[in-house]
Parts: structure tokens; C-alpha cells; sequence
């Protein structure tokens, strides 16, 4: 399969860590404007660094449609929260895929030996758009052929559900638990949003939106933002003694003829984790990496990505999670934040907050949520446009 | 105006497990959740609605397709470097790059790939007859080249109701609009019916 060969690799220049990390609250609907809560992120995320918008020498901004606020070219309007204001600033957009694609384009920017100092905002505001934000999703459907069907977002997820679960035998009991998993995880995340204590029957009591989905296997509409400041070691060193390198980055899209896929698994995540792990010298995942934060938009999602990054064999990770292996104490905690399903879905940002959990949780700071064993690496993950990007990036303290 | 919220209890009352100071990140998170009421009537807003009108050409391989519907048959093409046969056809290999090599007609019959019962519309409203979007496996293509559309010709609305009529793998046929009513659009089709009678495909 063409998709997943692993790209052969140059050598990145420099190593980049990650100094800082900060958050906005995940809320339904903010009072806030989008740079009103990338401001919030952004300067907790200096704060935590220890470093000035001054001494940041570029800026990217990860945020995902424009449609959803409704203001084109989003991510200039957007750049004076981010502390963008006369500096080289970016904006990187691979849909859902974007909040770790921030990542990827800060780090190309520093391991490249252009800059020292980067800082890398996520933000997203869905509820500006009204009645209903989905309505900005309608819009990624071919305009001829897909269109004039009557789609909505939520057809994608159930089509590509229910050939994974036919595919396997896997049942939706099975998924639901990814819910109550996350939902139960974010109950210790200071930013949630959703956070509950649910059972299995909880999840499938709720409404049927889109047989196999039900409405708590779908992630929440939400604004927020979070933010990372990524240094060249030499700085990173002498900004903290507790610097978390970016040890492999990977990222790979899939044909947009997304009917033509093998939807029960996602090569291009497997694509992604590939150049990623061969980046950080990962050859043995399961053993090497010791926390993951896969993509968790949808229930099954978080299941079909450990697939994908190789940390769980095909159709089995359901299995694995009924057997406790990724709960935060288990032998993989896979979410310790609460994810998508428990923190919130601000998309971009929601990206960029599993990256900030990692940077917590390598570090040994992550409190209530930090899992046990002192964990040396991990690895986040997010996935979006027309189901066909996967964005992957390992962290690590060494 | 914004309320700063320093990690521990928020509003929204949960009896689980009391939120630990010590969660990070350590600093005051910001953020001023609105409830719908707020949003509908304390905060100031602002509304836009757009008129943006699109007029979309089809390209040269969704044109014959299309025109193709409108004469009651479903068309694909096939690239002969890696032996793929497609619909929606295209005119080029996205894999070889190269142009297709041929068009061919395909039978209107197929294999269900997956499908959904869908009970809300995009703005999250309650459908009461669900739709059933599926993806289609056209007879003649390689297979997992699917395309998306609709089965129908069910009875009943819940999801058992369509789960005696439909599974993964059953062959399907597709129920075209009268001629004179096609348009050259995908849907011509109306939608796709089970074949009854037959056997499952792998
Ligand atoms: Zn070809």
C-alpha cells in the first residue's frame, strides 16, 4: 500500500523542545472573542516559559474554518491575540488535523535553524456559528456529487463507525466505553467542558443521531484555545531544566475520494505515525511509547487511531480498552486529559491541548491526572479534513 | 468583563470527584462560559446572514457522468497502470498521474459498503423518517471504491426496522428518476434498494 510507506527522511538541523503550555477554559459558548481567548492561552503559555512576546521571534496560528466565525482570512484577524503583531506569523490549517499540525509547522521553524523561540496558538470559536456550526461542515461535500444528497458531518462518522464495527465484530458497547473512559478522565482537567461520571448504558440510552452514533459518542461544540512555546535547545536549556523534546513529527493525507478508502482503518494515520516513529527512533511503539493522546472527536476515533499509530492490532483496540489497558492507570493510558469527548472539541485548539497534556504529563506535573510510572514519551495525534489527514508528533524527556 | 476562574470547582455541579488544585495548568485558566439564555439575552450580538451564490462547473469527467445519469446509465473509468476501475469517474489517476484510460459502463447494481440511519438534520433538528446514506460498492470497480448515496424503498423508521432490510455487503440496485424528470445530477439516482432474494457478498 503506496499510503504507507514510510518516507525516507533528511535529518532535521536542530532538536526543538517544548518550554510552555497554556489554556483558555473549553466552554460551549464564550463570552470571549477568539482573540480574547487566544490571548488568555498565549500568555499563559509565556507565563509558563518564563519568556516575553518579545523575545518570541514567529508565531503560528492553528484555527480551523474561517466559515465558523464567519470572518475570511481568520487567521490574520486573529494574529494580535496570538502575539503575531509584527512578527513573522503563520497560519497552518489541516481541518481537525490542524491543533498537532501547529506543532509540526513551529517546530519546521525552529529545527530549521530560522528561529529560537516559537509560539504556537490553537483557537477555535464554533459557537458564533448559528443555528448550528455544523452548518460550516456541510460545506467540505463535493458540491456535485455529494451535495445535492443532503449530507451532514455526522454521515461521515457513523458510515466509517459501522464499517469498522462490521469489519471486526466489534460491538457499539464496545465504543461507548471510550466515552465513559474520557468523559470520567476530564473529571480531574481543570478546562473541561464535559466531564462525567457515565456508564456504558448512560452512553447508549442517550439518542440515536446517526445509527451507530449516539449523542455521547459525539464530542461537544466548543471555543477555547491553548498554546505552546517551542525553543532550539540552546534555549530550552537555559529556560528550564525540564525541557520535553519533539522527538518525531509525521504527517500524511489521504485521497479526498473518501468513499474509495478502506474505511475500517486509516492508513494515512498509519502513514503519519511511520515518518514520526522513525523520526524519534521509535521501532517498537507498544513498548517505546508510554501515553497517547490519539484524536477523540467521535467515540470510535480514539480506537481506530491507536489502530492507526500502531499501538493496538486491527479491530482489537476495543478489546484492549474493555480489558483496562488504556485507562490512565493501565499499562498505556491512552486520554489521560479527558480528550475531546471529556475536555471539549475547540478544534484546532483541542489539538494543541493534547500536545499541552503531554507536556505535563512528561514533565510530572500533571497532578490529579498524572499517570503513574513516570512516563518518558508519548504521543498525540489529531485527524480531520475529509477524514483524511492524520497529524502525529512524539514527545519525549530525553 | 471576564471572570477569571482559578482551577477547582466551576459551575457546572457535578457530585463525582472535587477538582484538585494541583491539576495543571497551575495558572488561572480565563473563559466566561454563556448559557443560552445569557447568549439569547444579556449579551449584545451581532448578526450576519451571507448571500454567497456559487455556480460550480462539473469538470470534464463529472459531465459525461452526469450526463451519463441523465441517460440512465453509470459510467467509470479505469487506469491501466494500477488496474483500478473508479466511479465518480475523474480524469486522471491520483495515483499514477497520469490521464485514465478508458470509460466503461457500469451495471446500476452494487454491494452496500456501510451505511447510517440518520434521525437529525446538520442544524441537530429531529428527523422523523430518518435518512439512510451509504456508501456503495458499484458492480465492475475495484473493490472499496465506494461512492456515496442513498438506499431507500425500507419500510419502517427505526433502526431495527432498516436492519432487517439492509446489511453490510447486500447487493443493491438503483431506482432512477422517470427520464423525463433527470437532470444531469447525482440525483437521478433517487437511491439504492436491496436486491431481495440474494445472497450476501463478502
Ligand atoms: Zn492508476
Amino acid at each position: 500500500m503506496r499510503a504507507t510507506e514510510a518516507p525516507l527522511l533528511g535529518k532535521p538541523r536542530r532538536r526543538v523542545a517544548v518550554v510552555g503550555a497554556g489554556m483558555s477554559l473549553f466552554v460551549r459558548r464564550a463570552l470571549e472573542t477568539g482573540k480574547e481567548l487566544s490571548y488568555y492561552a498565549a500568555s499563559q503559555a509565556l507565563e509558563t516559559a518564563g519568556v516575553k512576546r518579545r523575545e518570541i521571534e514567529a508565531v503560528v496560528m492553528v484555527t480551523a474554518p474561517d466559515a465558523f466565525d464567519g470572518v475570511h482570512m481568520k487567521g490574520e484577524w486573529l494574529l494580535d491575540g496570538a502575539g503575531g503583531a509584527g512578527k513573522p506569523y503563520m497560519r497552518t490549517y489541516v481541518g481537525g488535523g490542524s491543533g498537532v499540525f501547529g506543532l509540526i509547522s513551529g517546530w519546521t521553524l525552529v529545527a530549521s535553524g530560522l528561529f529560537d523561540l516559537v509560539l504556537v496558538i490553537g483557537e477555535e470559536k464554533m459557537s458564533s456559528c448559528q443555528p448550528h456550526p455544523q452548518g460550516a461542515f456541510l460545506t467540505i461535500f463535493d458540491h456535485t456529487i455529494e451535495r445535492p444528497l443532503g449530507p451532514n458531518l455526522l454521515w461521515i462518522f457513523a458510515l466509517e463507525q459501522h464499517r469498522y464495527m462490521a469489519t471486526y465484530g466489534i460491538r457499539n458497547e464496545d465504543i461507548a466505553l471510550v466515552s465513559v473512559k474520557n468523559k470520567r478522565n476530564a473529571l480531574d482537567h481543570p478546562a473541561a467542558q464535559v466531564a462525567a461520571n457515565l456508564t456504558v448504558n448512560d452512553v447508549l440510552a442517550s439518542e440515536v443521531v446517526a445509527w451507530p452514533v449516539h449523542r455521547l459518542m459525539v464530542s461537544p461544540v466548543s471555543d477555547g484555545a491553548a498554546a505552546l512555546v517551542l525553543a532550539s535547545e540552546t534555549v530550552a536549556r537555559r529556560l528550564t531544566d525540564k525541557p520535553v523534546w519533539i522527538q518525531g513529527v509525521g504527517w500524511s493525507l489521504d485521497t479526498s475520494y473518501w468513499g474509495n478508502r478502506d474505511l475500517a482503518y486509516p492508513r494515512y494515520v498509519e502513514a503519519a505515525a511511520r515518518m514520526a516513529y522513525a523520526m524519534a527512533g521509535v521501532t517498537e511503539p507498544r513498548k517505546q511509547i508510554h501515553i497517547a493522546e490519539p484524536y477523540d472527536p467521535f467515540a470510535y476515533k480514539e480506537l481506530h487511531h491507536l489502530e492507526g499509530l500502531l499501538l493496538a492490532d486491527k479491530g482489537q483496540a476495543p478489546e484492549d480498552l474493555a480489558q483496562g489497558r488504556f485507562e490512565r492507570t493501565g499499562p498505556l493510558p491512552v486520554c489521560p486529559s479527558g480528550g475531546l469527548m471529556g475536555v471539549g472539541n475547540p478544534i484546532a485548539a483541542a489539538g494543541v491541548m493534547k500536545v499541552c497534556e503531554l507536556f505535563w504529563q512528561l514533565r510530572g506535573e500533571a497532578g490529579r491526572r498524572q499517570v503513574p510510572g513516570k512516563p518518558e514519551r508519548g504521543v498525540a495525534q489529531a485527524w480531520g479534513d475529509l477524514m483524511q489527514i492524520g497529524t502525529v508528533a512524539v514527545l519525549g524527556i530525553h | 468583563m471576564a471572570r477569571t476562574v482559578t482551577p477547582g470547582p466551576r459551575r457546572r455541579p457535578t457530585t463525582a470527584s472535587p477538582r484538585m488544585i494541583d491539576a495543571p495548568p497551575r495558572l488561572p485558566m480565563r473563559g466566561t462560559g454563556l448559557s443560552e439564555a445569557e447568549f439569547q439575552k444579556t449579551v449584545a450580538t451581532v448578526e450576519w446572514v451571507p448571500a454567497l451564490e456559487y455556480g460550480w462547473d462539473t469538470g470534464e469527467a463529472i459531465g459525461r457522468f452526469l450526463a451519463g445519469l441523465r441517460a440512465g446509465k453509470i459510467y467509470g473509468v479505469r487506469c491501466r497502470r494500477c488496474g483500478r476501475t473508479v466511479t465518480p469517474p475523474r480524469a486522471f489517476c491520483e495515483l499514477d498521474f497520469k490521464p485514465m484510460d478508458e470509460w466503461v459502463e457500469l451495471p446500476p447494481t452494487g454491494t452496500v459498503n456501510t451505511f447510517s440511519v440518520c434521525y437529525v438534520t446538520w442544524d441537530m433538528k429531529p428527523l422523523r423518517k430518518p435518512q439512510v446514506p451509504a456508501v456503495i460498492e458499484i458492480d465492475g470497480t475495484t473493490p472499496r471504491v465506494g461512492f456515496l448515496h442513498l438506499l431507500g424503498g425500507l419500510r419502517g423508521t427505526s433502526v431495527e426496522a432498516v436492519h432487517r432490510q439492509v446489511q453490510i455487503g447486500m447487493p443493491v440496485r438503483a431506482v432512477w428518476k422517470p427520464a423525463r424528470e433527470r437532470s444531469g445530477a447525482i440525483t437521478d439516482i433517487l437511491y439504492f434498494e436491496p436486491v431481495r432474494g440474494k445472497g450476501r457478498k463478502a
